[in-house]
């Protein structure tokens, strides 16, 4: 109406955001202070060796966090992906075994009954990228919410794993299957010797980020997060993109049940429990909005890096894991409380 | 105006209202006499709404003062509404639809014996009432099972069984048959003989002239008068509504030529949410859109420009109709294949359909046009999106610091342009506008209506939705009028004023 008038000035903010700055870098910020008080607490913490170590551990999370940054973006969740985790690497084991019926049975030298760890990996990553399609499907055209449907996934998958496993762990992997969780690549002077994980989870990092930051197929990812309904009248396909998603996580945690079988040397039924939480609170902790369209990759790094150097640090100090998951409880709830925060500073147009 | 020898029942006085950005209400005073109805009219926007809800205590007025029966009063919640004797009915009913007619009639109050309910005094008092209003129904059935014109009888059955004394009841006929309104008529008359007020918000004005004694409008949030009903015309009421001057001019002389029918629309037909009694629908809709012609599209609130828009752009889907570009038929089913075909739509409301808040300006502006400027690998050309961004900020003069500054950042009008500029990119054949300059200052409505006639002159068929009469004047070349889903009428520039739009706004076809 002619009545209806808006402020005189054309632009409020006459450049780049700070605050959106500050929110970009606060994750950094806090890993580094984080880091500081470890290594006065004890020095031994800034030892190479320990943070390769970290970096060790954290790998499997931050291939899981490396698919969640997408599925996040789009406003999306998956629970699932601990059950998957276990499921695949269960499938990968019994590859190498030579099949189901002969899990328990051949012994880690009787290799001449498997099938070899390429088709292991193959396999494993193939179970987890159709468990992620079928959510995929049942969230984009049954139309449940992702928060559902993966929960559902979450006590499905963990129910066939425990099928497949029949009771025990499969262990006993050859040379080549173990070099996966526990080889190295290469040796780095200072540093020491790089984990294959550590380099599977920074290759996917850059490959994810390239993805995100560079590609049509990103743009439309952060655009169908930040307003699927404009999205839609934007003409970006939603359902394609959204159920790529989660294709994209399931191929993810496919890929890391292979390689934290290898790890362990052992695949079992209860692997990956509670990985999701702990893979949420890193993308989360990294700055991407659990409300979509807002995060980078290499915030999840970031926040994955950090729940590492969390975990180990206080290890270190002797506190005892549970306390462990309180920390890690709250520092979640904070982070989506600042998240909430600067969303509503967002809207604030 | 008022014959003052009757004392109002309600009284409102210098009732001021602002919301952030806009001044809603401004020094409005009305008055209703026991046992009268009473119209509220007014354009869209006009404040009608506003004043209801100050009324159901929904709102609290900034200034101004409200007596009753002579008495000051003071609404501040909805619950010091009802006790005063004051029922809202809604257009969206406030029932409870899996709950019984009886236990909404009662809802809160329902009659106890020590702490249970007692099922068979409210049944008994539930049936006493509703029989009241005419709806002779066993009062232990669903609400969700009742027919619109029944739910609303509920509604009114509660009014009554809180003893309201005044009725207020925002366009009760809207969903209603023909036949549901004689019915509705006939309890509003037996409300008035039991002395209980109606207040009445219609956009039907021969309703207004039928039932009601009086009548109050408003104007851009301004009482521009109250009068007894049998001294008006309709004619002296739709002066009354939209009297004000045409403040900005046409852009003088140019005629399109319709040569090149771009856009046409055959018996476009969408019935919506069969279930859901207040859908707006689109009924057997034709139109035209030529090639360098601003065509308009105007009605009121809910008469079916948006929905018409959406179909036309595949947003919902369409029962039956058939849609042809540039001479070939072609077959919409999502936005995806409208944008193919180069049509583009400006959705009316700007921060939920339009703008990704989250994301800078450069992604926002790119983001229907990303395929011109991505490589076969998919990777989209940085320096061509930056490019993209300066052509369309030098353009339509967007200011703005630089493209990587949040779109939340900017102002309506500097958004608008945002999302204009989003399909400009993609070189459309045909654009639809809805409400192109809503919430955005006088200054840059000035600009999007200069930008979208030199679209038009460049060869696009631009339609545009606006809800106001003076920008739809301005801007179109012809204006096609809608109501309850169907077209009203068509009518050129030249001879369009503001009385003969409202006319085919409030007035069906065969009607006139």
């Amino acid at each position: 109406m002619a009545t209806a008038t808006t402020s005189a000035g054309e632009t409020k903010n006459n450049g780049v955001d700070l605050f959106g700055l500050l929110a970009t870098y606060a994750p950094l910020i806090f890993l580094l202070v984080l880091m500081g008080i470890f290594a006065w607490l004890t020095p031994r913490f800034l030892l190479p060796l320990n943070l390769v170590n970290v970096m060790r551990q954290v790998s499997i999370y931050g291939l899981l966090a490396t698919g969640m940054t997408f599925v996040i973006l789009t406003a999306g969740i998956d629970l699932s992906i601990g059950a998957i985790v276990a499921f695949a690497g269960l499938a990968a084991a019994a590859i190498a075994k030579g099949g189901l019926a002969n899990r328990f049975t051949a012994g880690a030298d009787a290799t001449e009954f498997g099938y070899g760890w390429p088709l292991a990996m193959l396999i494993a990553v193939l179970c987890g990228t159709l468990a992620g399609a079928l959510q995929g499907f049942a969230i984009t055209r049954l139309k449940v919410p992702p928060f559902v449907v993966t929960l559902g996934g979450m006590s499905a998958f963990r129910g066939a794993a425990l099928l497949m496993a029949g009771g025990g762990p499969i262990s006993g992997f050859d040379a080549g299957y173990t070099w996966w969780g526990q080889g190295y690549l290469f040796e780095l002077p200072l540093i020491g010797r790089i984990p294959v994980p550590v380099m599977v989870f920074l290759a996917f990092a850059v490959l994810a980020h390239v993805i995100l930051r560079y590609t049509r197929y990103g743009r439309h990812i952060y655009g169908i997060g930040g307003n699927p309904e404009a999205a839609r009248l934007s003409g970006l396909n939603v359902r394609g993109i959204t159920m790529s998603v989660y294709v994209i996580m399931g191929f993810m945690a496919g890929l890391s049940g292979f390689i934290l079988s290898a790890r362990l040397n052992s695949a079992e039924a209860v692997a990956g429990q509670g990985y999701e939480l702990i893979v949420i609170a890193s993308v989360v902790i990294g700055g991407t909005s659990l409300f979509g369209g807002v995060g980078t990759i290499f915030g999840t790094v970031i926040g994955t890096i950090l729940i590492g150097v969390l975990q180990n640090g206080l290890v270190l100090n002797n506190v005892s894991p549970y306390v462990q998951q309180i920390i890690i409880g709250l520092i979640i709830v904070l982070a989506v409380a600042f998240d909430t925060f600067a969303k509503s500073r967002r809207r604030r147009a | 105006m008022n014959s003052s020898n009757v004392t109002p029942f309600l009284r409102v006085q210098g009732i001021s209202k602002r919301f952030p950005g806009v001044q809603a209400l401004t020094d409005v005073g009305f008055d209703v006499r026991a046992g009268e109805a009473h119209a509220l009219l007014g354009e869209n926007g006009a404040g009608k709404s506003t004043l209801l809800k100050i009324l159901a205590g929904a709102h609290l007025p900034d200034e101004g003062t409200i007596e009753l029966d002579g008495r000051p009063v003071e609404i501040r919640r909805p619950v010091d509404a009802q006790a005063l004797g004051i029922v809202t009915i809604y257009q969206e009913f406030n029932l409870l639809p899996n709950l019984s007619i009886a236990e909404n009639v009662f809802v809160g109050r329902e009659p106890t014996r020590g702490p249970f309910v007692d099922w068979k005094a409210l049944n008994e008092q539930a049936r006493a009432v509703t029989a009241r209003v005419g709806l002779n129904m066993d009062p232990r059935r669903l609400v969700k099972d009742l027919s619109v014109a029944e739910q609303q009888m509920v509604e009114i059955a509660k009014a009554l069984s809180m003893k309201a004394k005044l009725v207020i009841m925002d366009e009760p006929t809207s969903a209603l048959s023909e036949t549901e309104v004689e019915r509705l008529f006939r309890i509003i008359n037996d409300l008035k003989s039991h002395g209980i007020a109606v207040v009445f918000v219609t956009h039907r004005l021969d309703e207004v002239m039928h039932i009601c004694d009086r009548l109050t409008v408003l104007r851009d949030g301004r009482l521009v008068g109250s009068s007894e009903v049998k001294d008006v015309r309709v004619d002296d009421v739709i002066r009354m509504m939209v009297g004000r001057e045409v403040a900005l001019h046409g852009r003088g002389g140019r005629v399109a030529k319709r040569d090149t029918a771009m856009l046409q629309v055959e018996g476009l037909t969408r019935m919506g949410d069969t279930n859901d009694p207040h859908a707006v629908r689109v009924r057997n809709v034709s139109l035209t859109a030529y090639t360098g012609e601003i065509l308009g599209i105007g009605g009121l609130i809910g008469a079916g420009r948006t929905e018409l828009a959406r179909a036309i752009f595949g947003a919902d889907p369409i029962d039956a109709g058939r849609i042809l570009v540039n001479g070939e038929e072609v077959r919409i089913s999502t936005p995806q294949d409208a944008i193919r075909h180069g049509i583009g739509l400006v959705p009316e409301d700007r921060k939920q359909q339009a703008l990704f808040l989250s994301l800078a300006i450069r992604p926002n502006l790119s983001m229907t046009a990303l395929d011109a400027i991505t490589d076969r690998l998919g990777f989209v050309s940085g320096r061509k999106e930056r490019e993209l961004v300066d052509t369309y900020r030098r353009k339509l003069s967007i200011r703005m610091a630089n493209g990587e500054q949040l779109v939340s950042n900017l102002s309506g009008g500097n958004q608008q342009k945002v999302v204009l500029a989003r399909w400009l990119a993609l070189n459309p054949r045909v654009l639809i506008v809805d409400e192109p300059t809503r919430g955005i200052d006088i200054a840059a409505k000035n600009e999007v209506h200069h930008l979208l006639f030199e679209l038009a002159a460049a060869g696009i068929a631009v339609i545009v939705i606006s809800s106001e009469l003076p920008e739809l004047m301005r801007l179109a070349d012809r204006i096609v009028t809608m109501r309850e889903g169907q077209i009203s009428g068509e009518i050129e520039r030249e001879q369009a004023t503001e009385e003969s739009l409202m006319y085919l706004f409030t007035h069906t076809k065969t009607a006139a």
